[in-house]
């Protein structure tokens, strides 16, 4: 009975964490210019297929995850400098609109140069799953944990110790005084990109051993990571990550004692119960619009 | 110096006339109109693109060695990019302006049945590739169809699992409708094998984790082996969802993923796992008085050698809709519609690619389950067990 439970909160964490990663991502960018970036599932896609073409190519796994997190960061300043920065005056609809064309843009290119079927990698570690208290755990479970959780506690230490990160912190509260008091804010809003499409391409990688990867791998991750920031309170930190975890909990715990075909709508209900409860969600800053 | 000077000219208009009374007689049979409705693009491109490689590449082959019943072969293809409503159209532009003798097609299920009223209303033979029972049944007389329906695929595994002993076993499936079919299809011949399914569990199509599901599978009382009918990625993922749980039951798998491509993203998984599947995908381990073994290794041969692609079973549901049309038109003499249809519907004994076809008034598919073959994965590679 608890290895069941436990077996059910084993996948829950999993899956939670990759969309905790991808709720970062989102909250990254809506921070600095609430903008959702409709493109994030996208950078999962890309971090995840150009790892398993690198691998192919018979290039070592760091190598290639190295090189696959770069070309992600790459595209994510590309995204800002050819998509986002020239419509900067434009409202922020119009740049979600944007980012959705990106995203589609970035999927149909895929497709063309890798395919539209799925890619399998192999685990990191040679042993697959460990047994924990009569429940299993795939290592790569492990993994993404781990360097999910690096990830968050680097994010943290970005925002409050570091002068860049400070600067995009204040570039989402006022961008009219943090640009008089010096701060380049589309040079802000390009970084708060490439650091979500890394964000999105190291879910991506980590998870495409559990998950497989193919060239729409992005839509669906995408999804949930935006409803898990959602639930979380968008453009919280602690929000992205409690809401991941929330939501691939409740997913699992659904699919293993209800039914799998009720995961979704739970999923989607959540969303429902906490904003119509909190409608800024779970962590979401308490502040009254400016009329 | 005149005549001379009209002596070359003279020799060419008569190369000329040569050559003319030597095409005469190819031009001047009316080409057969084959249509074909294929989904070449879209989310079921993998099934239509072998497809209408393989009629295309066969049309050429038929027309370079003399056509049929004299006359060569014309193909008019139109892509529906998987979409039922476009697949209506093409039909209706098949029917009414290219005015074709005979419809290959179409790629799935929903494409198919888009198709159905306008052929019978035109009384035009069609030849499906597209799985689900309900294309042949209730038999429509219009319409016949190449691959086996997803019951017999039922059947095939439960026939293995009964002769290994197995009474109670746990269902898995995709929601999607190759899934749902397949599950539909399962439970309502299981009891004829005396098996019951204990436990029956679906999940999404985009679904990346079916561990809670197998969990709930496992702690049922009574499951003696697992049934996997899904199609896409989401079996592959089962499988290494499977393995990493360390259930030691035995596993089948659907025709759905009857592919290499299974073996690529299960990987080790896989090993052990059972499932029907084409004589395509063993062509070297038939055995030698095997009637298909010919068959099947010659066009897995001529596939590879024309595209540089391995060959996929899809592409021999093509293969097969094209041989049986051939040998319809061949029987009838004519393109005469009703003559061919029951010239179709008498065709006995054909080795095909998917299996050797025993049409009837009342079987417009003519397969039985045996033309599944059981396979087994066993150190990456399929194995053939029946």
């Amino acid at each position: 009975m608890f290895a069941e439970f436990l077996q059910y909160l084993f996948s829950g964490v999993t899956i939670g964490a990759t969309y905790a990663l991808v709720a970062l991502g989102f909250t990254l960018v809506y921070n600095a210019s609430h903008v959702i970036n409709f493109a994030q599932g996208e950078f999962l896609m890309i971090g995840g297929m150009s790892t398993v073409s690198l691998l192919a190519m018979g290039v070592p796994l760091p190598l290639a995850i190295a090189m696959a997190v770069a070309l992600a960061a790459v595209l994510g300043v590309a995204l800002h400098k050819l998509a986002i920065a020239p419509a900067r005056k434009a409202d922020v609809i119009t740049l979600i609109i944007i980012t959705i064309g990106a995203s589609i843009f970035l999927r149909g290119l895929a497709q063309i140069i890798w395919g539209k079927e799925f890619h399998a990698m192999p685990s990191f570690s040679a042993t697959e799953s460990v047994n924990v208290l009569g429940a299993v755990m795939y290592t790569q479970s492990l993994w993404v944990l781990a360097v999910a959780g690096v990830l968050v506690l680097l994010l943290a230490l970005f925002f409050t110790r570091t002068l860049m990160g400070k600067a995009i912190l204040a570039t989402s509260m006022n961008p009219g005084a943090a640009r008089l008091m010096g701060i380049r804010t589309q040079f802000v809003l390009m970084l708060a990109f490439m650091l979500a499409a890394v964000l999105g391409a190291m879910a991506g990688i980590m998870v495409a051993p559990v998950t497989l990867t193919a060239y729409d791998i992005g839509i669906m991750l995408g999804l949930k990571g935006f409803v898990a920031a959602a639930i979380g309170g968008m453009g919280s930190g602690v929000g992205a990550v409690v809401g991941g975890l929330l939501l691939g909990i409740a997913e699992a715990m659904t699919a293993g004692y209800i039914s799998s075909d009720y995961k979704d709508a739970v999923a989607f209900l959540l969303i429902l119960v906490i904003l119509f409860f909190m409608p800024r969600g779970l962590f979401g800053a308490r502040v009254a619009e400016r009329v | 110096m005149v005549t001379k000077n009209r002596s070359p000219y003279r020799a060419v208009l008569l190369i000329l006339l040569l050559i003319c009374g030597m095409v005469a007689p190819a031009m001047a049979a009316e080409p057969i109109r084959i249509g074909a409705l294929v989904s070449a693009t879209g989310p079921a491109s993998f099934l239509g693109d072998p497809e209408l490689k393989t009629l295309e590449m066969y049309v050429e082959r038929i027309n370079a060695s003399g056509g049929v019943i004299g006359r060569p072969l014309r193909l008019f293809h139109y892509d529906d990019g998987g979409n039922a409503n476009e697949a209506r159209n093409f039909a209706n532009r098949l029917l009414r302006s290219d005015r074709v003798d005979l419809v290959i097609g179409g790629s799935t299920t929903g494409t198919t049945m888009a198709a159905v009223p306008l052929v019978e209303r035109a009384g035009r033979p069609m030849i499906s590739m597209a799985g689900a029972l309900v294309i042949t049944d209730p038999v429509r007389p219009w319409v016949f169809k190449t691959p086996q329906s997803d019951r017999m695929a039922a059947e095939r595994v439960l026939a293995d699992m009964q002769s290994r002993g197995i009474t109670g076993i746990g269902l898995i499936s995709g929601t999607d409708g190759f899934g749902r079919s397949g599950r539909e299809q399962t439970l309502a011949v299981a009891a004829d094998f005396g098996i019951q399914v204990l436990a029956d569990q679906t999940y999404g199509p985009q679904d990346t984790d079916m561990t809670a599901q197998l969990t709930r599978i496992r702690n049922t009382p009574g499951v003696q082996a697992v049934f996997n009918f899904g199609f896409g990625q989401g079996p592959a993922i089962v499988t290494r969802n499977y393995a990493h749980l360390g259930i030691e039951l035995p596993f089948y798998q659907s025709h759905g993923v009857a592919s290499d491509r299974f073996l690529d993203l299960a990987g080790s998984a896989a090993e052990g796992v059972r499932l029907p599947a084409s004589a395509l995908l063993v062509p070297d381990a038939l055995p030698d008085d095997d009637p298909q073994k010919q068959v099947v290794q010659d066009y897995k041969a001529a596939y590879e050698a024309r595209w540089n692609v391995s060959v996929s079973t899809f592409g021999g549901y093509a293969y097969d809709a094209l041989m049986l049309a051939v040998a319809a038109i061949e029987a009838a003499g004519s393109t005469e519609p009703e003559a061919v249809r029951s010239a179709l519907e008498q065709i006995q004994g054909h080795v095909g690619v998917t299996g050797i076809f025993n049409m009837s008034p009342d079987d417009h598919n003519g397969l039985a389950p045996e033309s599944f073959r059981l396979l087994e994965v066993r150190d990456g590679q399929w194995v053939l067990v029946d």
